[in-house]
């Protein structure tokens, strides 16, 4: 545990862009496997990436050129073994992550909880919510 | 006392260290997990993971490009 007694981490998962979800949910699973706990908000254009088959469709967020970046960067992550966002997400969830949905953006795009994988999120809420999850963590980030 | 085995062979960041952690979250207390792998850098991440859960780290070893590391949970 971290010396201030604070062991968790909270992150803004804001960009739906491809390698930034990866960082997001690197970041919470390695977060998780030494022993905090992790939440993940998804807002804005990273709510997106939260829609049912949605996950992996984000672009690359530099250099996406079409999809023929993003093309190229997953062959080699695939060459790489580098595990793919939805083993990743199982993984969060089955060591314990909160999953949380930013219902204000839910609002303003139109999609409703249908739209979403509803299974993976354990709540629907605001910015209280982060907040309140942000002030007991020693690490917090906006991706 | 169960012994758990966790081949991480040619895997990469995180899944070495994710991998052990869910071993250990199944495992009963007394269990030993053994994890094999060839990911540089968990050979140092999950000794970190292993004293951060305040568990104990058992034995590491190295033979060639491939660690063992040994958790009793």
């Amino acid at each position: 545990m971290a010396d201030n007694g604070k062991n968790k981490a909270t992150i803004i998962a804001h960009s739906g862009d491809m390698d930034k979800i990866y960082s997001a949910l690197i970041v919470a699973n390695g977060a998780l496997a030494m022993g905090m706990e992790a939440s993940i908000f998804f807002t804005f254009w990273g709510l997106q990436r939260l829609k049912k088959g949605g996950l992996d469709k984000g672009p690359l967020s530099k250099m996406n050129m079409l999809g023929l970046g993003k093309w190229m960067v997953t062959r080699k992550m695939k060459a790489a073994k580098v595990a793919s966002l939805e083993r990743m997400l199982s993984d969060f969830v089955e060591m314990g992550g909160k999953i949380l949905a930013c219902d204000m953006t839910m609002e303003i795009m139109g999609i409703k909880k249908e739209d979403l994988r509803d299974d993976l999120i354990s709540d629907y809420c605001a910015v209280g919510t982060y907040v309140n999850e942000a002030r007991e963590s020693a690490i917090t980030l906006f991706i | 006392m169960a012994e758990i085995k966790v081949d991480c062979t040619g895997e990469t960041c995180p899944v070495p260290l994710v991998e052990t952690r869910k071993a250990l979250r199944k495992a009963a207390a007394g269990d030993i997990i053994e994890v094999i792998g060839t990911h540089p850098a968990s050979k140092k991440e999950i000794p970190m993971a292993v004293k951060a859960l305040g568990l104990e780290l058992v034995e590491q070893t190295e033979e060639g490009d491939t660690w063992r590391i040994r958790i009793r949970k």
